[in-house]
């Protein structure tokens, strides 16, 4: 599989044309891909998001992926394996056994992934750096990524959007994953979605569940979205 | 104590070397590593080795970019895996872009848009120079981070107790800090003069390790 090449080239490159005055080149709002961190706890989902949103948006945009799972080959692997993309695209970085700090303490690892994957693969439309499995008070630096996704799901517990912290209130898109399998753990979705907009000041919340990679269709939407705030420099 | 090269003596300098086990990851699954004792065994067998990365750091402070170059290619020369030079440079790449950003340096700008990055050693050295750090700064912040990498990697790897750990760290670097003397020495010797003594075993541990299909540490 390819990346596009038939792509709006005008439109992709409009950041050439960037007002004066802004920060370096190259590193603001539109001038380079829009990064993207997908985090959240163990087991929640992640890969598989990860997976479904390159097999969506491959076609229509060039994709490329930074995994950081604790055991750092095996997210890779498990993208390669389902040939959701090509194996150049993705770059797998180790974390020390600390993946918060490799997303937000120090991000040096993964900000080089992302500048090589980046410069390899120029022009590349969306970044998306996928962090190892965490806990709740996981963020991702705005040194690393634009826009993140925090995935939780049903089976982890209905209480976690009530629990909050920085994953749950800040993130920018609050993924509710496996709501197919939510009467079966007890969990009540509604209630999670109620109990996660009390937290998060009207940002984004969707739950899904990707037993096929259309599960993922909403989120999909939600990146592209993002991805044309940031070309018009209206992303925050 | 001059504030910025503490900055680059802190663990916390978001440089990436939280994800360098010095080795640590490889010697604690051929069980050389496995308690607090081995440890230090493994610490004072790496720092030994790590006087050639020390040199580098100090030979790099007051180097311009002619020499930097040399010490460069002079270092690469030390190192016979493939992995562990591409970690190097992963990690000289990283700091000199860390570095470039708190500190802005023509030399640490060409170092950090060099396309592979220079290797860490000679990042170390040029960073510690523009902070206006000694030699001798460079050798003890250099023999510092590695007995940090390895000690880090034993507490997270292990779990062993982080106190006697801190202990094992100090002991060991009070041990193989460079003389006064050998640090005047490496900051005007000529790059091919400076020690070259290798390890094979971590060399081949190192390399062993860069084939792992799974790996918590970059090395």
């Amino acid at each position: 599989m390819s990346p596009p090449h038939d792509v709006d080239l005008a439109g992709l490159h409009q950041h050439l044309h960037a007002p004066p005055g802004q920060t370096a080149p190259g590193s603001g709002p539109g001038e380079r891909p829009l990064r993207i961190g997908i985090g959240g706890p163990v087991g929640s989902g992640k890969t598989t998001l990860v997976g479904a949103l390159c097999t969506l948006l491959r076609d229509r945009y060039s994709v490329v992926v930074v995994t950081n799972d604790i055991f750092t080959s095996e997210d890779a692997q498990a993208l390669r394996a389902a040939a959701v993309l090509p194996e150049d695209r993705i770059a797998a970085v180790e974390t020390g056994c600390c993946p918060h700090t490799a997303i937000r303490d120090d991000i040096a690892a993964n900000l080089d992934a992302v500048e090589r994957l980046e410069r390899a693969h120029d022009p590349v439309d969306i970044t998306l750096v996928e962090s190892g499995g965490d806990n709740l008070t996981a963020i991702f630096s705005r040194g690393l990524v634009d826009q993140q996704v925090f995935v939780i799901d049903t089976a982890g517990g209905d209480d976690v959007p009530r629990k909050g912290g920085p994953g749950v209130a800040l993130a920018d898109l609050l993924v509710i994953n496996k709501t197919d399998l939510a009467p079966y753990v007890g969990a009540d979705v509604e209630r999670m979605c109620t109990d996660a907009a009390d937290r998060r000041s009207g940002r984004p919340v969707l739950p899904i569940s990707i037993v096929d990679a259309d599960g993922a269709a909403d989120v999909a939407e939600w990146v592209e979205a993002s991805v044309h705030s940031w070309r018009a420099g209206t992303a925050p | 104590m001059n504030p910025s090269v503490l900055l680059l003596a802190d663990g916390r300098f978001p440089a990436g070397g939280h994800a360098y086990s010095a080795g640590v990851e490889s010697a604690v699954d051929v069980g050389d590593v496995r308690d607090l004792a081995s440890l230090e065994r493994y610490l004072d067998g790496r720092l030994a080795i790590g006087v050639v990365e020390a040199a580098f750091a100090v030979a790099a402070v007051r180097a311009n970019a002619a020499q930097i170059d040399l010490l460069d290619a002079e270092f690469e020369a030390r190192v016979l895996s493939p992995r562990l030079r591409t970690v190097s440079r992963q990690l000289g790449r990283q700091l000199a872009r860390a570095a470039v950003a708190v500190w802005p340096d023509a030399a640490l700008s060409r170092l950090a848009a060099s396309h592979d990055g220079p290797h860490q050693p000679v990042a170390l050295g040029v960073a510690v120079g523009v902070c206006g750090g000694s030699p001798a700064d460079a050798a003890s912040i250099s023999l510092h981070h590695l007995a940090a990498a390895a000690c880090t990697a034993g507490v997270r790897l292990l779990g062993l107790d982080p106190l006697a750990v801190a202990g094992v760290q100090a002991r060991a670097l009070a041990r193989h800090l460079p003389s006064v003397d050998d640090v005047a020495e490496w900051s005007t010797s000529t790059p091919s003069r400076l020690p070259a003594h290798g390890g094979t075993l971590t060399e081949l541990l190192g390399e062993r390790h860069g084939e792992w299909d799974a790996r918590l540490f970059l090395a």
